[in-house]
């Protein structure tokens, strides 16, 4: 049986009535004793019979092309096997679902460090050296590399709301900044890595990849063969964060070589091709500005934007997506320009917009607040979006305020000393806040789940990138089913299985869990008509079903097995109601007066993401957001050499990401109980994205209240703050 | 990784015999991997007899070339004596890569400057006469003292700044076995036109040992390392002090900056002119101009002569007592 549903109606909250006791608990990841006793096998440890090692070659030029590759530069190599490069390769990973090839160059070179040939050998090691030997030669061409210079920009009609003039004028206060923030890395542990392997005409590639379903028709359309003959799996995931949403140039080189040598290849990016050839997040140049009347109303709010990206790339970081939305405001501007330049690529990295967008808004908000000498709290309060400005539309569930006031109190926001007046021998201390909210989206998704007298057998391809989709999967058909976590197995990432969206934009647990759902409920309706009860009065747990006074085994209920595959999607409810999770952000800094560095002493973090489907896997993704956010605002920095473009800090010693001891102990996030009846048909939103937004502007915001240094380029860098220290 | 030879020496006498020395490894293999260092045999010393103690040496003491950094921090003596040392090497690297780096891989581990670890871009440091693609590049980590036309690249270390400010002495073993001790500013070469050859030590040569002077009595001793995370990056800038007073007067003084040059650095003059005064600071903020003046860095580093100033004034506030120590907000070091 196969059904769809289509999310156009407020649902009943099944999930508040079923009895099994696992939903929202914090169960335990199934799979983490597999990762944490390393018996989890990711793509790379996969060494199939036969199975052969390649390298990528990256372009030492910016732009130009290929004049020729001289395999012989790399002289006698025991056990290399081939050069391979040509029209299949693609020049960059596919942006999160384009479900078609990503531009392939042929002999064309566009950014520095873009992969142009496979080096493969019988050896890791003999490969690695083939690639370091091979000579390349190019004819290159002039390059653009700087976005602020760039001769190319392209940009839309703003989107407007009101009369900027009229609203602009009338202010009491106004704020007017720019502010800079540096491009960022995924920097997922895991590296990229393909192995591919050909069974005649059919390839099977094990990936390291958020969307099989779509990863698998980018391979098939690159490699030029029907998407019916290639099979992608991808079971773990160490860390995607947008870097693994489209297909990969290891994939299609793995599979291009395996083809040729009818043999198995493995590609396992090295650490600095992740950084030279993995999509980035780009820099951005933001101008916000607010006016307000005498009590804090907001009259006018704009955020417009310069981003980069390489010519031909569609994607452009919506930085100002938040900013719609999070306040209301009579007149409303919002413009983008995209500058064209040979930088690697830019595309998703976790929370595209907010992550840069929201720290901006929420810095000229404390800006705001200051001049009108209003507590940013209550400014907060007073300008609380009710509907969606731009579109009119109502929300679904909005519990801004509410984290706000609630945060506030359990952070004691009220307590805290004036501003500049706390200090512990040279540390001047000091308290900030700020607002999260990010969009949530209902994806078409399908699932199958089959009822045996066993247990529950799940099967989606559905990705778990370390968040948590074996736990919340098992938890939803458990709870629905009324089974033990034991009894319920997941089967996930393979692309024979039916197609979810995967991983991203925070909207893969309700997405695929909702097609878990549904299709559990289908089995649920046909349970209660085996039993002879109506549905509602149907309650099962511990594999014991009951209604209509009648008490039954599942086991004894089924025949064989129960099937069912649902496919659920957004339906009426996306168009008459805005869903989007928010939260509030409480930060405790340390500032030292001489060398302007930065130590964040308290974080608490406090979310409406509607039904909370994991206590523990909701609140790593939360504190995991905030660490993120953190890490924007102090610590991550692509640094592009001026004249090539590249990235010149190319590992994990040189870009820092927050390392242990930048986190405080006193760090916690936690959720506010909330239902969003609009959203699907559990009542979830999204989590995993969240917890960024706005985390890093309640820290600059808590580094001014400690210092009077006001932070407007990022990451607030020593050097940086003692710049703005000695100015304010 | 180019393929290469290995051998293990047993005895100094057969370093003698050539080859890259290894030792923790935790530098020059990660270079290796990279093809910037493409030694043809390595010599392992790590089983050579009598190179990982520490001993009594004088007043003073002598820590043996293969010493772990984790090994010298913990050490009660190092600890007693010359607190310094210890929180200057716990300020480095993580608590891992310490167990592994040893006391002469740490003297020797190499610059960080981004183009001396890309071979697609030239480096001097490198390839000699190649030219320097940190100028005109990025470098906020470059140095901003000593730098040649050739090589603007800092020498990272951390417990090299601790051994020069507490006036250490290295110890090199010669071909003839012959030895030979240092002071840090001499056992180090500025770039020059030659950024390859770093320090004094010859193919064949082996650092055996790191000598301490005896302890500074009374004194008061500090290392300010300051970094763009709490901790597992290498320093901006970072200041190492020893310091005792007498009768409200600077009696003793001995300062070393760390990431600011191609090799701990010292300015006698700044340090003098502070000796025998009373803590002011006005006097500080002088002595602070005075180090960074007439100096015109990288761009990008430009901003190290300010942070280097405000860290300067921070450690003599603290190690004159002119104001309370810093309270321990670092977690870094709670963590060592
Ligand atoms: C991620 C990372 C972060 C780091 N952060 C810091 C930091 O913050 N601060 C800091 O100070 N350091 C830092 N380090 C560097 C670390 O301290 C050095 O790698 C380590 O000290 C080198 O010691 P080793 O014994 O491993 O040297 P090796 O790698 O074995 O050798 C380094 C060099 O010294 C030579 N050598 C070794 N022993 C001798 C000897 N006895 N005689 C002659 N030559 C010898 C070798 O030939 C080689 O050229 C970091 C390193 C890494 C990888």
């Amino acid at each position: 049986m196969t059904f769809d549903f289509k999310m156009d109606q407020p649902q009943p909250r099944l999930l508040d009535s079923t009895r099994q006791g696992l939903i929202g608990t914090d169960m335990a990841r199934p799979e983490g004793l597999l990762k944490v006793t390393g018996a989890a096998a990711y793509a790379a440890d996969h060494l199939p019979e036969g199975c052969v090692h390649g390298m990528l070659v990256r372009a030492t030029v910016t732009r130009g092309r290929v004049t020729a590759i001289d395999e012989g530069s790399i002289g006698d190599i025991p056990g290399l096997l081939g050069v391979f490069h040509g029209p299949k390769f693609i020049r960059n990973p596919a942006q999160g679902m384009a479900g078609e090839s990503p531009i392939r160059p042929d002999t064309e070179v566009h950014f520095h460090g873009q992969p142009i040939a496979l080096v493969v050998a019988e050896t890791f090691e003999a490969a690695r050296e083939g690639a370091l030997r091979l000579a390349v030669t190019y004819e290159s061409a002039p390059a653009e590399v700087d976005p602020e210079t760039a001769s190319e920009v392209e940009s839309d009609e703003p989107d407007t709301r009101g009369d900027w003039d009229d609203a602009w004028g009338k202010a009491a206060a106004r704020v007017d900044l720019t502010f800079r923030t540096a491009g960022h890395v995924s920097a997922a542990m895991e590296p990229h890595a393909a192995v591919a392997e050909w069974q005649g005409e059919n390839l099977l590639l094990r990936g390291a990849l958020q969307m099989v379903a779509t990863n698998r028709l980018e391979l098939a359309d690159a490699l030029g063969v029907e998407p019916e003959r290639v099979r992608v799996v991808s079971p773990f995931v160490g860390g995607g964060f947008g870097s693994k949403l489209g297909i990969g140039p290891e994939a299609v080189a793995a599979s291009v070589a395996a083809r040729d040598l009818g043999r198995p290849v493995r590609v396992v990016m090295a650490r600095q091709t992740v950084f030279d050839a993995v999509l980035r997040r780009t820099e951005t140049r933001q101008r916000l500005r607010l006016a307000a009347d005498a009590d804090g109303k907001l009259l006018a709010l704009a955020h417009d934007d310069r981003i980069s990206n390489l010519p031909g790339e569609g994607f452009a970081e919506p930085v100002s997506s938040a900013s719609r939305f999070t306040y209301d405001a009579l007149a409303m501007h919002f413009a983008q320009e995209v500058a064209r330049n040979h930088r690697t690529p830019s595309g998703s990295v976790r929370a595209p917009g907010e992550a840069v967008g929201m720290i901006t808004l929420e810095v000229a908000m404390d800006m705001l607040a200051q001049l009108l000498d209003i507590d940013p709290l209550d400014l907060r309060l007073k300008n609380v979006a009710t509907s969606h400005p731009m579109t009119g539309q109502a929300f679904g569930e909005q519990r801004l305020a509410d984290c706000l006031t609630e945060g506030a109190r359990r952070f004691g926001w009220a307590d805290r000393p004036a501003p500049g007046t706390r200090s512990e021998g040279d540390w001047l201390i000091g308290a900030g806040m700020a607002a999260a909210a990010r969009p949530n989206a209902l994806q078409e998704s399908s699932a199958r789940v089959r009822l045996t007298p066993w247990g529950a057998v799940v099967e989606t391809d559905m990705t778990d990138i370390g968040t948590g989709t074996y736990a919340i999967l098992t938890q939803i058909a458990g709870e629905m089913l009324g089974l033990p976590a034991e009894r319920v197995e997941v089967r996930l990432a393979d692309s024979d299985f039916p197609r979810s969206p995967g991983s991203g934009g925070s909207f893969g647990a309700s997405s695929s869990g909702s097609a878990v759902f549904m299709a559990a409920k289908g089995i649920r309706e046909k349970l209660a008509r085996t039993l002879g009860c109506d549905p509602d009065d149907l309650a099962l747990q511990d594999g014991i079903a009951r209604g209509g006074n009648v008490e039954r085994s599942l086991a004894d209920l089924i025949d064989g097995e129960l099937g069912e595959t649902a496919t659920v999607g957004p339906g009426k409810t996306a168009e008459t109601h805005a869903s989007a999770g928010f939260g509030a952000h409480f930060a405790e800094v340390a500032v030292h007066r001489w060398t302007g560095e930065i130590r964040v002493r308290r974080m608490l973090g406090l979310f409406d993401i509607g039904r909370v489907l994991n206590e523990r896997t909701a609140r790593g993704q939360a504190l995991g957001g905030m660490i993120w956010g953190m890490g924007g605002a102090l610590h991550e920095a692509l640094e592009h050499d001026p004249r090539t473009g590249h990235i010149a800090n190319r590992d994990l010693a040189n870009y820092h990401v927050a390392a242990h001891a930048d986190v405080p102990g006193d760090i916690t996030a936690d959720f506010l109980p909330v239902r969003d009846d609009h959203a699907n048909p559990m009542q979830s939103k999204g989590v995993g994205e969240l917890g960024i937004s706005g985390s890093g502007a309640a820290i600059l915001n808590a580094v001014h209240d400690a210092c009077g240094a006001r932070l407007l380029s990022i990451p607030a860098t020593p050097d940086k703050v003692i710049a703005a220290m000695e100015e304010g | 990784m180019r393929p290469f030879d290995y051998r293990r020496a047993e005895t100094l006498d057969s370093v003698a015999e050539g080859g890259r020395i290894i030792a923790g490894g935790t530098n020059l293999l990660d270079l290796m991997k990279l093809q910037v260092e493409i030694p043809d045999t390595l010599v392992d010393i790590n089983r050579i007899a009598g190179l990982d103690r520490i001993e009594p040496q004088g007043e003073g003491l002598r820590i043996g070339a293969l010493v772990t950094n984790t090994e010298v921090a913990a050490d009660p003596r190092i600890r007693a004596g010359y607190p310094v040392l210890a929180r200057a090497i716990l300020a480095g690297a993580s608590g891992q890569i310490r167990n592994k780096a040893t006391t002469g891989g740490n003297l020797l581990q190499r610059t960080r400057c981004p183009y001396f670890y890309d071979p697609a871009m030239a480096c001097n440091k490198r390839e000699p006469g190649a030219g320097c693609s940190a100028q005109g590049g990025v470098g906020r980590m470059l140095a901003v003292f000593g730098t040649s036309d050739a090589c603007l690249a800092a020498h990272p270390s951390d417990m090299a700044v601790g051994l020069r400010v507490l006036e250490a002495r290295v110890e090199v073993r010669g071909t003839d076995g012959a030895t030979r001790q240092l002071a840090l500013e001499d056992f180090y070469c500025l770039p020059g036109d030659r950024p390859d050859i770093e320090s004094v030590v010859q193919p064949g040569e082996i650092i055996t040992a790191v000598i301490l002077p005896a302890p500074v009595a009374g004194s008061v001793q500090s290392y300010r390392k300051v970094r763009d995370r709490a901790s597992y990056a290498f320093a901006l800038v970072s200041v190492a002090a020893v310091a005792t007073m007498r009768d409200g007067r600077i009696d003793h003084l001995s300062l070393a900056y760390g990431s600011v040059a191609p090799r701990p650095w010292g300015d006698d003059a700044v340090t003098d002119a502070l000796v025998g005064q009373a803590p002011d600071a006005g006097l500080f903020r002088r002595a602070a101009d005075r180090l960074t003046a007439g100096h015109t860095p990288h761009p990008d580093a430009a901003y190290k002569l300010p942070l280097l100033r405000r860290s300067l004034q921070s450690v003599l506030h603290e190690v004159t007592g002119l104001s309370e120590a810093a309270i321990g907000t670092d977690k870094a070091e709670a963590f060592a």
